[in-house]
């Protein structure tokens, strides 16, 4: 029967295997996660065949709660609303090893020695991490909790204590298991860190944090693999823990940041630097050295000024931002388009790896809007195309189309590799004000000679477009 | 059998590294929905630990574990496949 369970193991590990590897294309994709759900299926029947396992009807309950619950998320929640989506199951996930952990530890408490005293614990601080982490992610994008970056002082010092303090107590449990006080303590120390990891971080660098989480939510389950000894445990866990950082350095790259950076809570340096610059006299950040010329106009036009640009255009790039996830604006941007291409016009969208609030963000909501995704352009592809284009339209973007991340070396973002809608003809910004982004930092864009700024609501003042378009 | 896991443990982080990187970026968050679904795998552990007949604490943490582990696979899953039906290559 033990051979048995453990084919049922490495099926399983094959299918997420192949899931992960047909998920490099869009075709066979779907066709993956199937597979993986198949092979996910077949380890936890496998499992019900140990002989360990008796009491069916408790688990079967379990199963089923949990089988609701997910599927009514699942179905009901919002593609606008996938980044909190997202963070809650990266936190139940590692929420469930915890779980796993700590039945461990009472079951066997009696008899523990170091080494699998020690995987419980870690099993413990990485998913009570990520549960606590995932929480706040979770209150901070459903806007249960402000955006904006929770520092205080001595911020890095309390953590790193807190971090330390960890470890001293994996230490000391894994000579003294019986000590139930201090695993409590352990528990309890790793909720704390979780929180105070993720309050410094604000919303636009949601996407690292989403991916970070991510990892560690694989991870957690692959040091619950290690207590069990169970290989498609530890095999699965540390595939998605590969994923998570990889999207995290990805996400890095993209905003000029390294990982080792964000891992030691560089994110409240950061912070820290630029917020001095955010409250500072607009008039003040206008007088760069670099350009002179007094107080720059900002040319700003009527959603029916604008569609006479678009009538004249032959090619537009629509430049998506977390903006227009708040307006809901994608079917809107997608009625517009059509409109667009019916006189002949050539439209594709250029998507920042930042882009709103998780990585992929702005790629789910166009495809929900039915946009084709081989009009979906990632920045370095599309990015030499600005030149030739007539119209580029910048749809709640802001920070990712700021030319100071060129050629500013004071801004906080410079570095940062941006969509370069400057060079286009005409760049038509669409914002409800005048208000910086997160970062808190003017953008010259809105001043250039070629920019049009189209103030208002984005879902409405596209709708005025695609009517004037008629 | 420790080196063994940590032999597991290593080759399955290179793989995974190799595999994700081919993933296109269009793809992202599918990727992170479904990558969440699979960590769920977590639920095998969570039935040994609810299925052991004993009674007490450890029990009672291992049914919220099934819970908790099996709203990460149905919902992980299921709403990876709705996100997927989206994607529609353009008709030309």
């Amino acid at each position: 029967m033990d051979q048995v369970i453990q084919v049922s193991y490495l099926l399983a590990s094959v299918s997420f295997i192949l899931g992960l590897k047909y998920l490099s294309s869009p075709e066979t994709a779907s066709r993956g996660m199937l597979l993986s759900q198949g092979g996910m299926f077949i380890a936890v029947v496998g499992t019900l065949l140990n002989h360990g396992v008796v009491s069916y009807g408790l688990i079967m309950s379990g199963v089923l709660i949990g089988a609701a619950l997910g599927a009514l998320m699942a179905t009901k929640v919002k593609m606008t609303d996938m980044p909190q989506m997202v963070a809650l199951l990266n936190g139940f996930g590692g929420l469930a090893s915890a779980l796993v952990g700590g039945a461990e530890f009472f079951r066997s408490q009696a008899n523990l020695t170091a080494y699998p005293m020690v995987t419980i614990s870690l099993t413990i601080l990485i998913g009570m991490v990520t549960l606590t982490g995932s929480l706040i992610a979770f209150f901070k994008l459903q806007e249960l909790m402000s955006g904006t970056p929770v520092v205080f002082p001595l911020q890095h010092g309390i953590n790193a204590l807190l971090f330390f303090s960890t470890l001293v107590m994996i230490g000391y449990l894994a000579f003294t298991p019986a000590a139930t006080p201090v695993f409590w303590a352990l528990v309890g120390v790793a909720s704390l860190l979780g929180i105070l990891v993720v309050i410094p971080i604000g919303g636009g660098d949601m996407p690292v944090v989403i991916s970070l989480l991510n990892s560690y939510s694989g991870m957690a389950a692959a040091a619950s693999g290690f207590i069990l000894n169970n290989n498609v445990l530890i095999i699965s866990g540390s595939l998605v823990g590969s994923a998570g950082i990889i999207l995290s350095q990805l996400m890095c790259k993209a905003m000029n940041r390294s990982l080792t950076n964000v891992l030691f809570g560089g994110f409240g340096q950061v912070e820290a630097a630029s917020a001095p610059s955010a409250p500072a006299p607009a008039g003040e950040a206008e007088a760069k050295p670099a350009t002179p010329e007094p107080q720059p106009e900002v040319r700003s036009g009527t959603p029916q000024e604008a569609a006479d640009f678009f009538k004249k255009a032959k090619t537009v790039i629509i430049v998506p931002g977390y903006g227009m996830a708040v307006a809901q604006a994608q079917h809107t941007v997608k009625d517009l388009a059509e409109r667009l291409q019916k006189q002949g016009t050539e439209v594709r969208y250029a998507i920042h790896p930042v882009a709103g609030r998780m990585p992929g963000h702005m790629n789910v909501l166009l495809a929900e809007a039915n946009v084709p995704y081989d009009l979906l352009i990632d920045m370095d592809e599309i990015n030499d195309d600005f030149e030739d284009t007539d119209v580029s339209l910048v749809i709640g973007a802001n920070d990712v189309v700021n030319p100071a991340a060129d050629t500013d070396p004071k801004s906080p973002i410079y570095g940062m590799p941006i969509l370069h809608v400057d060079r286009s003809k005409l760049v038509m910004v669409l914002k409800r004000s005048m208000k910086p982004g997160f970062a808190g930092i003017e953008n010259e864009l809105f001043f250039k000679p070629n920019t049009m700024m189209v103030f208002g609501d984005a879902k409405g003042t596209i709708e005025k477009m695609a009517e004037a378009l008629k | 059998m420790l080196i063994f896991s940590i032999t597991l443990f290593v080759l399955a982080t290179v793989l995974g590294y190799e595999l994700i990187s081919k993933v296109p970026a269009l793809l992202h968050t599918p990727l992170m929905s479904g990558a969440n679904a699979i960590s769920g795998i977590t639920l095998v552990g969570a039935v040994l630990a609810a299925g052991s007949g004993e009674s007490g604490i450890s029990t009672i943490l291992g049914l919220f574990a099934v819970i908790f582990a099996t709203i990460n696979v149905v919902g992980g899953f299921m709403v990876t496949r709705r996100m997927l039906k989206m994607f529609k290559k353009g008709t030309k």
